[in-house]
């Protein structure tokens, strides 16, 4: 493949790729992500494609491993376009029959299709399943429609029309301004403005800057980030691109996890094919624009995703954070200039770039514009991939899209932000998705993963459970988080054990103020917050458990 | 020489388990010897021989101008990172928030109860090694050299490690 040279080239590349296409010759896609992997996607992909040699029907069905659909739920998932009938729980004993019925056949399998367990309902296609039916798939949607592994297939959807965009028709200043207006917040926790961060590193001085993918993802119960990641990296890679333009950068950072070969295949292959076409590496698409990547792996630790920790390592030191009194966007990598955003808050700018800030900040609410990735798992019908817009009530993501709590049961809590974050109760289920409101209420939407909790749940073992995650992920620098959290936990669980005491609730709340207000950095700041929350509504329980001596059942 | 002390009077050619000199050469070699790429490099030589030797690291060491405390530093940090030996099989346990309300505890007590280890330690055949941790959506899910093996009951334990030899 030649390099692509200017905005035309790109374009008439375009053209032709769609050209080739026929929109009518049957594509077979099935899920290749995590969710699908563990009850065998990789044996139903080989099965259709010894299916497909079988029926002589190579060159005439095309054949895709694809990245996360969203329903983890219903793996292995498979979609038959062009009509994207939709089948779910698929076994490689299907595999046969689906090829002669449904590729050939045009029929549908009545079996394989979803049924509602509520309604008795059945679904064909996907935008019908009542999961799909409320979200607002515009990052995740497409990984469905694309091999990961092609960077054809992302050009063919209009992939890197917004690079061009931004390189050929906007200023930096204008690409900046754009990002600012949408009030694009960062996804990846904290959900400070992408754009006001940029700004800060591109008016930092210094040559040298440089931007970063922070797709650590180290929450348990979070998995929407290597979803998108793996599943359609070029998305984050032309945002990362196109902030690199913003900002002044020239080299790039993509910090992952070194434990999916997927994920790091993906984003290896997207690096070199990007390079080869002229999207990246030296005098991108002819405007004189030059960015590198390198590719970085966190090897096993929770802190290493705290940004002046991540950027330690990248320095190949131990990813210890330091107090922030300056900001890593003013002196990050070795001391230069570096903006780190999130997987998600990167996938989210050429969409911006390419439809306008006017165009987003019709989605969301007030404060909080987009849509956002929920990684829904817990005591819920549906496990998986979620995206909606802002502001949607947690009883929808939870009702609606997750299809309520299994086995009759009824709902308890639901818990945001991970480790750090905080679980709030059942009765607070109407409150929209939102950066501010769930702040307010102590559960921070933290990089979006959301955990369901039946009725059964203990909410004091809750607590010590992410708390016994925090000790064993704190890095030791700093007394306040390395022995408050120990000591917070060694409390838990003694009140969890039934051998809690008279006065272990107030020394609770004193340790959890002071890490919080002692600790270098968020990991201590924060982790009180499943304690704090817990106790402010859920109080009762813990005094319930050191009064009668509860013991766990 | 930048704090690398000699270790065990080890020189020269040294004594790496089942990894030789040469295939640490050549790890160190692709990162062209940069002290920046140290962790990358201690987890690629991780990685093809599931352990760092002590011999391995002081070599590291001296190649990138690293003083070995940080060497050292780094390895006992990440939790990838093996000081001693590791089995041939490595099995992770998804112990999570997710697998956690899904009875992943079971599953893990399962597994102890038949290679009689717990998480972090190897069978003494080092046929196995054992891990409890975070790692997936779809829960309770055990994953053994990389292979996800989803939705898994306890006592389906039984027949998915009699596959592995």
């Amino acid at each position: 493949m030649p390099r692509i040279n200017s905005a035309t080239e790109l374009q008439a590349l375009r053209k032709g790729l769609l050209s080739k296409r026929d929109p009518n010759k049957p594509c077979v896609a099935v899920c290749a992500g995590t969710g699908c992997l563990g009850p065998g996607s990789d044996n139903v992909i080989s099965a259709f494609e010894r299916e497909v040699e079988k029926h002589a029907l190579k060159g005439k069905v095309d054949m895709r491993a694809t990245g996360c659909h969203g329903f983890c739920e219903t793996g292995p998932n498979v979609v038959i376009y062009p009509e994207e009938i939709c089948y779910t729980r698929v076994r490689v004993e299907d595999v046969p029959e689906i090829v002669s019925q449904t590729v050939i056949g045009k029929k549908v399998i009545d079996r394989l299709v979803y049924t509602d367990p509520h309604t008795g309902e059945k679904s064909v296609h996907q935008s019908e399943i009542p999961f799909y039916k409320k979200q607002m798939r515009h990052l995740i949607g497409n990984n469905s429609k694309i091999d990961p592994k092609s960077l054809d297939d992302y050009l063919a959807l209009g992939g890197y029309s917004a690079l061009s965009r931004a390189l050929f028709e906007m200023s930096p200043e204008q690409v900046l301004e754009e990002i600012k207006k949408a009030n694009l917040r960062g996804r990846g926790g904290g959900g400070f403005p992408a754009g006001l961060k940029w700004e800060t590193a591109r008016n930092a001085p210094g040559e040298k800057k440089y931007v970063i993918v922070n797709g650590h993802e180290g929450e348990p119960g979070a998995f929407m980030d290597r979803a998108l990641f793996t599943g359609n990296p070029h998305s984050v890679l032309e945002g990362l691109i196109i902030g690199a333009y913003a900002i002044g950068a020239h080299e790039g950072f993509i910090y992952t996890r070194h434990d999916s070969a997927q994920l790091r295949n993906n984003i290896a292959i997207a690096l070199a094919q990007a390079e080869q076409y002229g999207l990246l590496g030296e005098n991108i698409l002819g405007s004189g624009f030059n960015f590198n990547v390198e590719v970085h792996l966190d090897v096993g630790i929770f802190v290493s995703g705290e940004s002046s920790a991540l950027m330690r390592s990248i320095e190949g030191k131990a990813p210890e954070p330091r107090p922030k009194y300056i900001r890593t966007s003013v002196s990050g990598i070795w001391e230069r200039p570096s903006n780190l955003n999130n997987v998600e808050t990167w996938a989210n700018v050429p969409q911006i770039i390419s439809k306008g800030y006017a165009w987003y900040t019709r989605i969301g609410t007030e404060g909080s514009k987009g849509t956002k990735l929920i990684s829904l798992s817990g005591n819920i019908v549906n496990t998986g991939v979620v995206e909606v817009p802002m502001g949607t009530t947690l009883r929808e993501i939870v009702y609606d899209i997750g299809g309520g709590i299994p086995n009759g049961k009824k709902l308890k809590a639901v818990h945001f932000g991970g480790p750090m974050g905080g679980s709030i109760p059942a009765s607070l289920l109407d409150t929209p998705l939102d950066f501010d409101a769930l702040a307010k209420l102590g559960a921070p939407i933290g990089a979006g993963g959301m955990f369901v909790m039946d009725e059964d749940t203990n909410m004091v073992e809750v607590a010590r459970f992410f708390l016994n995650f925090l000790t064993n992920e704190s890095c030791g620098k700093c007394v306040p988080c390395r022995e408050g959290i120990r000591q917070m936990l060694k409390i838990l669980t003694q009140i969890s054990e039934g051998k809690g005491r008279e006065g272990d609730i107030e020394l609770l709340e004193e340790l959890c103020e002071v890490a919080g207000a002692a600790s270098l950095c968020a990991l201590g700041k924060t982790a009180s917050g499943p304690v704090l929350s817990t106790l402010g509504y859920f109080r009762e329980e813990y005094e319930a458990n050191i009064r009668e001596k509860k013991r766990p059942a | 020489m930048n704090g690398v002390n000699e270790v065990n009077g080890v020189k020269g050619k040294v004594r790496t388990g089942a990894m030789d000199n040469d295939r640490i050469d050549r790890i160190i070699d692709k990162y062209q010897g940069k002290p920046s790429s140290v962790i990358q490099l201690l987890m690629e030589i991780q990685h093809e021989n599931h352990w760092l030797a002590r011999e391995v690291l002081v070599k590291v060491s001296k190649r990138l101008e690293v003083p070995l405390s940080e060497v050292l530093h780094i390895v006992t940090f990440y939790k990838t990172f093996s000081l001693i030996p590791k089995g041939r099989h490595e099995i992770h346990v998804c112990t999570g928030t997710s697998c956690h309300a899904r009875g992943g505890q079971r599953v893990l007590d399962r597994v102890q109860d038949l290679i009689g280890i717990k998480p972090g330690e190897t069978s003494s055949d080092l046929k196995f090694s054992l891990e409890a941790g975070n790692c997936c959506s779809l829960g309770p899910e055990i994953v053994i050299d990389g292979k996800h093996h989803g939705r898994i009951e306890p006592d389906k334990v039984e027949d998915v490690l009699k596959d592995y030899h």
